[in-house]
Parts: structure tokens; sequence; C-alpha cells
């Protein structure tokens, strides 16, 4: 039997993962890190074609600059559906996975029948990743059965594209149901067969709901993982997302993967930020280890 | 019994907030009679680029509302000020040996020159920008606009006038300022905070820093998103390192000598030529009404 999640105590140890110190080199190698595992994501209701060009130009060249060594590109593109194939022709042969939001992203409230054809599309658009939304309403209620059963359903339309299930933690209201969903989530993706390191994700958000992902939230799933992972030998992923703007969080991000599931997470295989305007700041602070003076907001491209 | 006195922690004023300096540090501010009158914050270098993450937060704002609105802030800054006379008077005579009519004048003239910079809020316009003569059937005109965050460096005295003098320049066409305030005396640039926070200057508008100046000089002329530097009274070793580091970015640098009188004369600091070289010249062509 599990214990009781102690919020007290979750909330201490995630605060004490923002008191390391990183400098110098070490904060290079963070930072260059934490660029390869960016999805940059654009989720907007104005998206267009041109603007999903634009940003995978960045994903893949998040700067132009003579730098050695040569900067990484980011994970992945996250798009909506409707676009996933204008990202895949531009991300062709730049090893920049294309991520696509389905299952009625963000609110999740179709019918099932809707969600999974919307995952069955973005698969055949070319998407190598799925993010799913998992159904908060049938949570809430207590029909976990049934949040269970679409995760299985779900895994088995994305066939053989990556699945990332994301649990709304702003919407669950207590650290106590984040673990209950996040546990629930991963033997739901489990019981439709083998994982293989990477394949299923869970992701704290969608963005659209205040708050994203925080520390305290992180940590409750990354336990999740630790735990399923000790069990099983079967490693999930973790993607937190919203919130994350700057460069300083995603190196406490770092530290909190580091020392709750050691170094075989911090790949881009195994987490990922979920985040736009991240890229930049991680941009300029690379600068300033750089060349010593602190660049302007304008000097890079806009995400 | 004899009371206790309550001795004032005096902080700095960043994005709308009272901060202490991240890095721990204090200066102590000796009296004229050489006791401790103060402590203040020191500033270090990430104080100050925190300044600018604030002051270029609030640039769109501040700039994108009218000049009148502008000019009503400023001259309500210049009422609580008016309001704390003798506190600032009192502060001011902490470190300078001068009469107490002398810093009651000084307090003074940085109220007449806050009430100045109001008034040209919505006129450096009309004098700034100009209707072009072309020969043909359209019109052409050149307008001036804020430029985005200046960085100020007041001189050592006068301490709360420098100050105020220096910063009402940019501030008043929509720039947003970081201010690193005079070494010789840091508690009137602390307690200007006060009045900034009960003036309706929206957060992050106007950020005050107190600190040792010499330490930020590179840092304020390196930093890529500081595009104006005002400053007075600086050597002329500083004068160049502050001009060599800007040439990267390009920024503008205006350095000022006045003199005691000049302080004084708010013809000669309010001017709008301390005020054009922190506008941006935009020239556009309009058809013509016929």
């Amino acid at each position: 039997m599990r214990k009781p999640i102690d919020t007290v105590m979750v909330e201490q140890r995630a605060t004490s993962f923002t008191r390391r110190s990183i400098k110098t080199e070490s904060k290079q190698q963070g930072l260059r890190l934490a660029l390869s595992m960016i999805d940059l994501t654009t989720l907007e209701g104005k998206d267009s074609p041109e603007k999903v060009r634009s940003l995978c130009h960045k994903a893949i060249t998040p700067w132009e600059c003579e730098i050695e060594p040569p900067l990484p590109s980011v994970a992945a593109v996250c798009v909506y559906p409707s676009l996933v194939q204008v990202a895949k022709r531009a991300l062709e042969g730049s090893g920049v996975s294309v991520a696509s939001v389905a299952t009625g992203f963000p609110s999740g409230q179709y019918p099932i029948a809707v969600r999974l054809n919307d995952v069955v599309e973005a698969v055949k658009s070319g998407a190598d990743e799925i993010d799913m939304v998992i159904n908060r309403g049938a949570f809430l209620s207590g029909c976990t059965e049934e949040v269970a059963d679409e995760i299985a359903q779900v895994r088995v339309a994305c066939g053989k594209s990556h699945l990332k299930i994301i649990l709304e933690t702003g919407e669950l209201e207590t650290l106590e149901n984040v673990r209950i969903a996040s546990d629930l989530a991963i033997r739901a993706a489990a019981s439709t067969g083998p994982i293989n390191d990477g394949e299923v994700f869970i992701k704290t958000s969608t963005g659209k709901v205040s708050p994203a992902a925080t520390m305290p939230v992180t940590l409750v799933m990354l336990e999740a993982i630790r735990d399923y992972y000790e069990e099983t030998g079967v490693r999930i992923g973790m993607k937190p997302a919203g919130g994350i703007k700057t460069a300083k969080q995603a190196l406490h991000y770092l530290v909190m993967v580091k020392e709750t599931l050691g170094d075989d997470w911090l790949t881009p295989n195994l987490f990922r930020f979920g985040a736009s305007s991240l890229t930049n700041d991680v941009l300029r602070q690379i600068r300033k280890q750089q060349t010593g003076s602190y660049a302007a907001t304008y000097d890079f491209s806009e995400a | 019994m004899s009371r206790l006195t309550i001795a004032k922690t005096y902080k700095m004023y960043i994005g709308g907030k009272f901060v202490r300096t991240e890095s721990g540090r204090s200066i102590v501010v000796e009296n004229t009679k050489g006791e401790i009158a103060a402590h203040t914050c020191h500033g270090s270098r990430k104080d100050f680029r925190g300044a600018v993450e604030s002051a270029s937060n609030a640039f769109t704002s501040w700039s994108g509302i009218t000049g009148y609105l502008r000019g009503q802030i400023l001259y309500r800054m210049a009422e609580m000020l008016e309001g704390r006379r003798e506190e600032f008077a009192a502060a001011i005579l902490t470190t300078q040996k001068i009469t107490p009519a002398k810093a009651k004048k000084e307090v003074d003239a940085s109220v007449d020159c806050l009430v100045r910079f109001a008034g040209w809020t919505d006129k450096y316009h009309q004098v700034l920008g100009c209707s072009n003569a072309v020969a043909s059937d359209y019109y052409n005109f050149t307008v001036p606009q804020p430029q985005g965050v200046v960085a100020v460096i007041a001189p050592p005295a006068p301490s709360l006038l420098g100050l105020v003098a220096l910063l009402g320049a940019p501030l008043c066409t929509g720039n947003t300022i970081v201010a690193v305030g005079s070494d010789l005396n840091p508690v009137p640039t602390a307690i200007l905070g006060e009045i900034c926070q009960t003036s309706d200057i929206p957060a992050g508008v106007i950020n005050l820093i107190t600190g040792k100046q010499s330490e930020l000089f590179e840092q304020i002329a390196s930093h890529r998103q500081v595009a104006g530097i005002y400053s007075a009274a600086l050597s002329k070793k500083n004068r160049i390192l502050v001009e060599a580091s800007s040439a990267d970015s390009l920024k503008r640098v205006r350095f000022n000598t006045f003199s005691d009188e000049d302080w004084y004369d708010g013809d000669t600091v309010a001017s709008p030529w301390n005020i054009e070289p922190f506008v941006e010249m935009k020239t556009i062509w309009h058809p013509s009404a016929c």
C-alpha cells in the first residue's frame, strides 16, 4: 500500500531543488541539455501554416550563430492536428519530432469516438508523438475505470507513435489526485502492451489552465515514475508543460529529475519541457555565458 | 521614560516592490559627524539585471498611454514629493554639510523639476517633431518616440535633485527607468521609491538601485536591453569606460555637466534638449487630404 502524499513535505522538498548552485561549466551544460529537451509549442486558434514553418525553423536552428560546440536542436515541435503535415514537411530529415495534441485538446469533452478519430488522423498526418488529455470530468466523478479504458484505447490508436498523457493537474485539485492519476495513466498505458523507454510520457498540463506545471506537482509525478520503475524496470517519460519560462526554472527542474530519477532520465528521450518562451531565455543565458554581455530580447527570433 | 527610536530599513525599489539586494550586502551611511546614520542596500549586478527585466516589461504600457495621462502621473509624483519635503530635506542633510535652507531649496527644485517634465509629456512631440517640407502632393512627418529602457547614473550631489532631473527627462516621453542613485548619499534614492509607490507610477516604470556605481558601469553599458544611458558628473575615465562598452549595442549615451547653478535652473535641466537624446525619430509619409 502506497503512503498518502504529504503535501507539506512535497512542497519543502520541491523548494529544496531551487537552492542548488549551478555555475559556469555545469550551467552551460545544463542549459544546452534543457534546450535539447524543449517541445517548442504553439497551440493557438490563430496558428497558421506560415507560423508553424517559422517555428520549425527555430526548432532546428534555435539561434543562428557561430558557437562551439554547435547548439542542439530542440526535441520536438508541438502543434494542433491540422498543422501536423506542415510541420512534418518543414522538419524532414532534421531529427526534430512532430508532436500533435489530440483527443479533443484541451478539454477532452468530446465523445470517445471523436477523440479516437482525432488521434488516428494526427498519426496518419505523420505525428511522431501524440499528446492526449485525460477525461478529468470522469476522473473527478470517480469513474477511474472509464478514464483508464480511454487511455488504453488511445494508446492502441497511436500505433507506433509515442504517447504523452496530459493529466491537467491544475484541475485535479490535490497532490493525492495527481498521484492517483499518474499511477492510473501509467498502468492503463501498460495494459495494452510492453512499453519501451520513452514510448509513454505523463505530462502535467495543457498550458490552458492555471496553475500549469509546478515543481511540487512534477515531483509527485516523478515519484510515481520512480516507483513504477522500481517495480517493473520500465522507464516512463515526464513532461512538465506551461509556466516554465526562464532558464533558471528549467535548471531547477533538471536538478529535480536528477535527484529523483537519476541520470538515466536526463535525456530528451525521457524528459521534455513543454514551452515556447523558455527557448529564448535559455539562449539568452547561453549567450551571456559565451560573451559576458547580457542580450536584449530582440536579439533572438520569436518562437 | 525615553523612547527607543525605530530606525527605518531602507530598501531598493524594483518592479514596484521594495526589495533587499539579492547579494545581502549593505552600505553604512555616515552622517556629517561620522556616526552611523543608516544602512542601505549595496545593490549588485544581478539586481540591475532584474531591474532591467522589470523596466522592459513595463515599457509597452507606459509608452502606450497618452502623454496627457503620463503628465498627470508625473504631476502626482510631484504632489507626493511636496507633501514630504521635510523628510527629504532631513535625508539630504544627513551626509551633506549644507544649510537647512539649501536642502529645502533642493527638494523644492526637485518638485518643480517633476512638474516641468509632467508638462513636457504631451508637448515634446510639437517641439522635437516636425512636418517636413515636400515638393509633391503628400505630407511628411517626423515624430519622436520613446526608445525603451534608459539607465540613469545619478550624480553624487545634489543627491535628490540630480536623480529626479536625470530620470525625469527620459521618463516623460514613455521610456522606463533603471536608476542607480547617488553614491555619496543613497538615502534620498531609497525614499524616492516610496514616492513612486504612492503616485500611480505603474510597477517597473521607475526602478531605483542603491550601491556602488563603479561596480555597475560595465554591466549597465554592455546590457543590450538598455537603450540609453543618462548621466552627469562622471569622471573622464568612467565616461570612456561607459562609452566603449555601450558601442556594441549602439546605445544613446548622454553625459551632461551641470554646474551647481544649472541644477537649480529648470530651463537648463528640464530643457527639451535633454529629452531629445532618448527618443527615436520616426519619419512617415501620409497622403494629402485633397
